[in-house]
């Protein structure tokens, strides 16, 4: 009986930010709000007992991406923005699409069940530790993605500081 | 004990959500934050079925999408930067240079 309240706590809430997020009108309000989800998503992962993931969620989400969306708000004067148009002229076509979609979605995944593989057991990943687990298995069998995902970081970080310099006068 | 359909129930709301505010919102920051929205939602479906299948790849992956995430997102506000220089708006229905 827990276990279904503390999902349907955090499935409600994670659900309802993630609306409050997108229909703001004040981008800072929405931002403050994904920070709020981000922390709901980060304790969902720690109630699938993937603990490094719920830190990685946090330090990486509401740590970097978070500071550099607020840092963009407070870079770019917005203050026109707040009198325009916020949605499209067209959403109600767009809200339909969606809702088809969430229905097919929803009706599609009602029934699944899995049988598990067996291999990572709960009681195995708390006895070695998850981030043990997760680190053996990404720097043994996984290292060449790992090691381009170097790249993957390196290349828009370039790329970021090119697109956002100033051009020099010649 | 909470049934794997529930959390991909959840992953597909968040999802929808996110793509609906992605077709909506005409802010880039605003497209950008759905994007993320939409990311975190695969990354709950990824854990979830990665728990119920007793399978650590789907945390692998799912870290991946967090790497992917990140790059992602710096290189788009980097593009809004540059894109307001010229503009002086973050509206996207200002962007239309390639517009015949």
């Amino acid at each position: 009986m827990l276990p279904e309240l503390f999902f349907g706590y955090f499935a409600c809430a994670i659900l309802g930010l993630a609306l409050l997020t997108v229909t703001r009108k004040n981008l800072v309000h929405s931002v403050l709000w994904m920070l709020l989800l981000f922390l709901h998503i980060a304790c969902l992962y720690l109630f699938l007992n993937a603990e490094f993931l719920a830190v990685i969620q946090i330090i990486v989400y509401a740590g970097a991406i978070l500071v550099l969306f607020l840092f963009l708000v407070m870079l770019l004067n917005l203050r026109e923005e707040h009198e325009a148009r916020r949605f499209v002229k067209a959403w109600q076509g767009r809200l339909a699409v969606c809702l088809v979609l969430l229905t097919a979605a929803v009706v599609s995944v009602y029934k699944v069940e899995v049988e598990p593989f067996g291999g990572y057991t709960i009681a195995f990943i708390s006895e070695v530790g998850h981030a043990k687990v997760l680190g053996t298995v990404l720097f043994n069998r996984y290292v060449l993605p790992f090691l381009m995902t170097a790249l993957v970081l390196f290349v828009p970080m370039v790329a970021a500081i090119v697109l956002a310099m100033k051009e020099r006068k010649r | 004990m909470v049934p794997l359909s529930w959390y991909l129930m959840l992953g597909a709301g968040l999802f929808i959500i996110g793509m609906f505010a992605f077709l909506v919102r005409r802010n880039v920051i605003m497209m950008l934050i759905s994007l993320e929205l939409m990311l975190n939602a695969v990354n709950i479906v990824l854990i979830a079925a990665s728990h119920y299948m007793q399978d650590i790849r789907g945390q692998i992956l799912a870290f991946f999408v967090m790497a992917g995430a990140a790059a992602g997102v710096a290189i788009g506000l980097a593009l809004l930067i540059a894109a307001f220089r010229n503009k002086e708006s973050a509206n996207m229905d200002e962007f239309d240079l390639l517009k015949g």
